[in-house]
């Protein structure tokens, strides 16, 4: 049987500051399920990480919470930053946290042209389907018709599927789960840290603050069932009719293949540069 | 293409290439550009010339990726450096004030092209002199070089290097489409008698990288740190501070003073004449080279004449300025945009002596020394 990580196991992984987010907030989940994560796979510290995090709610959880190199950047260029950090030091894993506004709203190009480069770094996406931190504006991922605070009659924008973009785009691995799904997000992130190449875990989130409570969902309790009952295992999708699969959220692993990372397409460039100096 | 080794040799280069060599021979070793006139024979060439010394060079989706990419680059320990024009300049601020919060050096060449907007692409301008210092959000210092020649186009970035690691912040490389395009002979110094400045390194046990001196030490990720870099409002320790008062102030008036306290060692200019001249003459980048003939062509008509060149224009060499307009009768502000550093001359000697602008934009035409002979002898006739 496998050992049971305790709370005060992933303690070491973190500063202590007190965490910033809202009573009930979804970021913990993610926080706890990618420390377990780490744990599971062997590390004692963070030292081989480089977190990196643009802005929102879901980029406090690394900065400066990981006893680790951080970097909190500039809003939605987290993935840029983390090309330049993972380029000159290839050795180290580098990881973006991000919320669904800063990764496909104001970032959005940045996350496919990573996924398009198999950029060798993992993102995990906190998908809370609002700007939560601003409070509770619509999103690129808010579902439709839901009230929000620029949404008072209900959004009328459908939601974007960036799991389903990232494997387009050519990622290595994607996986999405919701925060009702912990365990399962924790292996989905220990698989997404394992693999070389560009990977993809979304973690849809409950925000009881800026969207549970404005959707009728009062309680984590509520949002956490909503979570579930909406949520359909990708290989049921296949024999279900695309409007059935309307406002559902698609769980499971979506990609996992290996293809040829920008690292080592970066490395073999220099490589073959120095020969042509040497020989010319 | 064939490649080039650098030796201590004269060549005939282009101000671009001339560039990207000084980069490499200042220790860059990481760039990240979008393509853009009149800067694109930067990429080129380090796209080239980088991976052949072992160094990376990237082309992103956009100018914010660009400087995204050298920002993480220059915390993983890499020299690294962006080059671009108007438009993606315009892109690059907020990360240039992000660098400049987080104190991440880096070098950023903005080869200047007649603006606003798309403008003329491949036509010279010299617009984007105050977007320079006032670009990015919040109160900011810039260094700002401005080149005017292919010889200083290799020297200057180096320097640039030199002073955005020695003091921790982004540098500016202030070039025009001119100078940017031009081929003239350029004499390469003995690689070791070119000095080359680098961070300064943390001792083992240091811990506050962030502002008890002003220029705090800079350790790179992975080398067991656990570094906090914040664009937000930190303390000396990279923790996030994002109400307190004191923090702010203590941060952000560091951040400003650590260059006004050394404006003495970061400005540089070239001066002709300034202690006795009636007639001064102010100009920057491919202007200037208009200003060394018109001065002996006044000289020949008796008109003493002196100049300053800013080889340095953020911060703003003040006192070589107020210098000359002690016995100048009126001074001269050239500049291929329509008036900018003018107001900054008008700012620092007030209105002890006339200052008169000399503007001429569109089609890239330069400023001829003729023309701005003309505006002497009716301002003194």
């Amino acid at each position: 049987m496998k050992k049971k990580v305790s709370e005060t196991g992933i303690k070491k992984f973190m500063r202590d500051i007190p965490l910033p987010f809202c009573p009930g907030c979804g970021d913990v989940t993610v926080m706890s399920s990618f420390l377990r994560a780490v744990q599971e796979l062997g590390y004692d510290s963070l030292s081989k990480f480089v977190f990196c995090s643009g802005i929102g709610c879901a980029a406090w959880i690394p900065s400066p919470h990981f006893i680790a190199d951080t970097i909190h950047t500039t809003h939605g260029r987290s993935i840029p930053v983390a090309t330049g950090v993972k380029l000159i030091r290839p050795d180290l894993n580098v990881v973006v946290f991000g919320g669904d506004g800063d990764l496909t709203g104001i970032g959005l190009s940045h996350l496919i042209h990573a996924a398009r480069r198999n950029v060798d770094i993992t993102v995990v996406m906190v998908n809370n389907m609002i700007y939560g931190m601003t409070g509770g504006q619509v999103a690129p991922t808010t579902p439709l018709k839901a009230k929000t605070t620029t949404t008072p009659y209900g959004n009328y924008e459908r939601p974007i599927d960036a799991t389903r973009l990232v494997v387009a785009a050519g990622a290595s691995y994607a996986a999405r789960w919701t925060t009702a799904h912990a365990e399962q997000l924790k292996e989905a992130m220990k698989k997404g840290l394992g693999i070389r190449g560009f990977a993809f875990v979304e973690a849809v989130s409950h925000c009881p603050t800026a969207f549970g409570r404005r959707v009728g969902l009062k309680t984590i309790v509520n949002i956490l069932d909503w979570l579930k009952e909406n949520s359909v295992p990708i290989e049921n999708t296949a024999k279900m009719a695309e409007k059935d699969l309307e406002g559902k959220i698609v769980i499971g692993e979506f990609v996992h293949r290996r293809s040829p990372t920008f690292t080592e397409s970066v490395y073999a460039i220099i490589e073959e540069a120095k020969k042509s100096v040497k020989t010319s | 293409m064939t490649t080039k080794k650098i030796k201590s040799d004269t060549e005939f280069w282009q101000g671009n290439e001339a560039c990207a060599e000084g980069a490499i021979t200042a220790g860059c070793r990481f760039f990240a550009g979008y393509p853009i006139t009149p800067s694109s024979e930067i990429a080129e060439h380090l796209a080239l010339r980088l991976p052949q010394v072992g160094g990376i060079a990237i082309q992103m989706e956009d100018e914010l990726a660009s400087l995204g990419a050298v920002i993480g680059a220059s915390c993983a320990g890499a020299k690294s450096m962006t080059a671009t024009s108007g438009p993606g300049f315009s892109l690059m601020q907020e990360n240039i004030g992000y660098a400049f919060m987080t104190e991440a050096p880096c070098v950023i060449v903005d080869v200047q092209r007649a603006g606003p907007a798309t403008g003329q692409a491949t036509k010279c301008g010299q617009g984007d002199v105050m977007q320079a210092r006032w670009g990015t959000h919040g109160d900011y210092a810039a260094i700002v070089l401005s080149p005017n020649s292919v010889q200083e186009m290799f020297d200057m970035t180096i320097r640039a290097f030199n002073l955005a690691e020695k003091f921790r912040t982004p540098v500016v490389l202030l070039a025009d489409e001119v100078i940017a395009h031009m081929r003239e002979k350029i004499v390469l110094p003995p690689l070791d008698k070119v000095e080359i400045v680098n961070r300064r390194k943390p001792k083992p046990n240091e811990k506050a990288f962030f502002g008890l001196e002003d220029v705090p030490s800079m350790p790179s990720f992975g080398e067991g740190f656990n570094i906090t870099v914040t664009g937000s409002t930190h303390d000396e320790y990279g923790i996030r501070a994002t109400a307190d008062p004191v923090i702010h102030r203590k941060l952000v008036e560091r951040l400003v003073g650590k260059i006004l306290r050394n404006v003495d060692e970061i400005v540089d200019y070239e001066s002709y004449n300034v202690d006795k001249c009636n007639v001064g003459i102010i100009s920057y980048g491919c202007t200037s080279r208009s200003v060394y003939e018109t001065t002996e062509l006044a000289e020949k008509e008796g008109i003493d004449a002196g100049l300053i060149r800013l080889k340095t224009i953020w911060p703003f060499p003040e006192k070589i300025v107020k210098k000359m307009t002690k016995n100048a009768k009126v001074v001269f502000v050239p500049e291929m945009n329509l008036r900018q550093i003018f107001y900054e001359v008008q700012r620092v000697v007030g209105d002890t002596v006339p200052i008169v602008p000399v503007n001429k934009i569109g089609g890239g035409e330069m400023i001829t020394p003729e023309e701005l002979l003309s505006e002497i002898e009716k301002e003194t006739r």
